[in-house]
This record gives C-alpha cells, sequence and structure tokens, in this order.
C-alpha cells in the first residue's frame, strides 16, 4: 500500500486536476480524451487497489477492517462517478466536477496508507 | 397553476456550478455520516458525544445537500438552517476542541475547524451561504413553490 504505485496514482491524480481546473478555467466542457484521462486514472486506482485487496491476505491486516474496505469501495467507485456526472454537464463546470474529484483521490489513497499502516497486530 | 415538472430557478441541481457544490456537500454528507456510522456501531463507548456530534454533522450535510439541490421556498428555507448549524457546528467545536481537548476525546468532522479535512468543513458553510444570498429572491420574481 506505501509502494511506488500509490505515489504514483496521487501524482497523476493531482497532474490531472491542475488540467481539469485549468481547462475549467478556460471555460472549456470535457472532451473525450479528459474523459479518457479520468478512465485511465481509474485503471491506475484499480491496479492499486488490487494490490491492496491481495495485501489483505497475507497477514498484516489493518485494524479497522471495516473502514479499510469502506475506503476501498469508495476510492474504486470516485472517479468513475465524477466523470459520469462530468459526460452529464457538458460545460465548464464539468470539468470542475473532474478536477475536484481528481483533488480528493490523493485524499482517499493517503488515507488507505493510514489504516494499512496501523496493522491490528 | 404552476407546472409540477418545473424546477425553482434557484435548485442548485439546475445550473453547472450548483452541480459542483452539490457533488463536494454530498461528499461530505456521505463522508461525515459514513464515519458516524462506524464510530457508532464499532465503538460507541469509547466516546459518545463525539461520535454523536458526527452523526448530527453528517445529518447536517446530508439535509444541506437536499435543501440546495432543490431550491424554491422550502429549499432555501432547509438550506439556509442547515448551512447556518454547519458554520455555528464548525466554529463552536473548532474553538472547544482547540482550546480543551478533554471534552473531544475523539476527532470529528469540525474538530479544529476541520483541520482533519484540509479545512474545507470551515468554508463549505460560507459557500453554501454564498449561494443562498446569490439566489435570494428578487422582486418581480415569480413565486416558486
Amino acid at each position: 500500500m506505501n509502494g511506488p504505485l500509490s505515489v504514483a496514482t496521487i501524482i497523476a491524480a493531482l497532474v490531472l486536476a491542475a488540467w481539469y481546473l485549468l481547462r475549467s478555467a478556460l471555460n472549456r466542457a470535457p472532451s473525450r480524451y479528459d474523459l479518457l484521462g479520468a478512465a485511465a486514472l481509474t485503471a491506475l486506482v484499480s491496479v492499486l487497489l488490487i494490490t491492496a485487496v491481495f495485501g489483505l491476505f497475507d497477514g498484516s491486516r489493518p485494524s479497522d477492517t471495516v473502514t479499510f474496505i469502506g475506503y476501498l469501495i469508495t476510492t474504486i467507485a470516485f472517479t468513475p462517478v465524477a466523470a459520469y456526472l462530468a459526460r452529464l454537464e457538458p460545460t465548464r463546470w464539468g470539468s470542475l466536477i473532474l478536477g475536484v474529484a481528481c483533488l480528493v483521490i490523493p485524499v482517499l489513497v493517503l488515507r488507505l496508507q493510514q489504516i494499512a499502516s496501523v496493522t491490528g497486530a | 397553476m404552476p407546472e409540477a415538472s418545473t424546477r425553482p430557478r434557484d435548485a442548485a441541481l439546475g445550473s453547472g456550478l450548483g452541480r459542483v457544490l452539490l457533488l463536494v456537500y454530498g461528499v461530505f454528507a456521505l463522508s461525515a455520516s459514513a464515519r458516524a456510522l462506524v464510530q457508532i456501531t464499532t465503538k460507541f463507548g469509547e466516546a459518545p458525544l463525539a461520535y454523536l456530534l458526527s452523526a448530527f454533522a453528517g445529518l447536517v450535510y446530508l439535509s444541506a445537500t437536499v435543501g440546495l439541490a432543490i431550491g424554491g421556498v422550502r429549499g432555501r428555507l432547509i438550506a439556509l438552517v442547515s448551512c447556518s448549524i454547519e458554520l455555528l457546528g464548525v466554529l463552536v467545536v473548532g474553538i472547544l476542541t482547540t482550546a480543551d481537548a478533554g471534552d473531544f476525546p475523539d476527532d470529528t468532522v469540525w474538530s479544529h475547524f476541520g483541520s482533519g479535512y484540509g479545512y474545507v468543513p470551515l468554508v463549505l458553510p460560507f459557500i453554501g451561504l454564498w449561494w443562498i444570498w446569490r439566489h435570494r429572491p428578487q422582486p418581480g420574481d415569480p413565486v416558486s413553490v
């Protein structure tokens, strides 16, 4: 959970967030490529979370498994939901929705790291 | 008689910026409520006051989201009351936790002015109140209920 993969996810999310906020500031609706970028971020997050789920089985359980799983579900669902909402809103505000979502993702990943590192053992 | 399907002009659901605002409010409603639910179901005895406060905060965010979303006279009232409670809550709990952590043994969304949530809980009620103020009824507006 603390590997280079989560650092890569956080950086990718922040870079995308900056891009979407810029697009919104320039009054651009989310383009096809913007939505593809969100899909790529979702893929990256999925890989990270699958690794985290496998980590659950190697004995180092987080102290608070319920919260951990709750965060897992939220994190994996977040970008797809935001991308769906952004498609419904083909204005600059759609880009802002994507930007906000990409700012939330690093927070979720950091929280997951925190919960995972406080092991119950 | 006005058409039932017409959305009030000030409903946040009806404009792009409003939808972004609703997304942020919705995220906070979800995270505060989910957190309170986990705290109350797994370790309520440890800090009942803080956990009940978490649950209350979650409900306030929820009603603010709904109020802002539907708009109209009733929505405005719900949103105004919720955002005011939210502002009071974050200020009072923020001051209490900063002055004396003894009364709040565990963190809530509003502890230390929401520092655990990037101070967004401190800013959010102002944005909500600004939204309500900006969409206040103008003389000559069609009355929307």
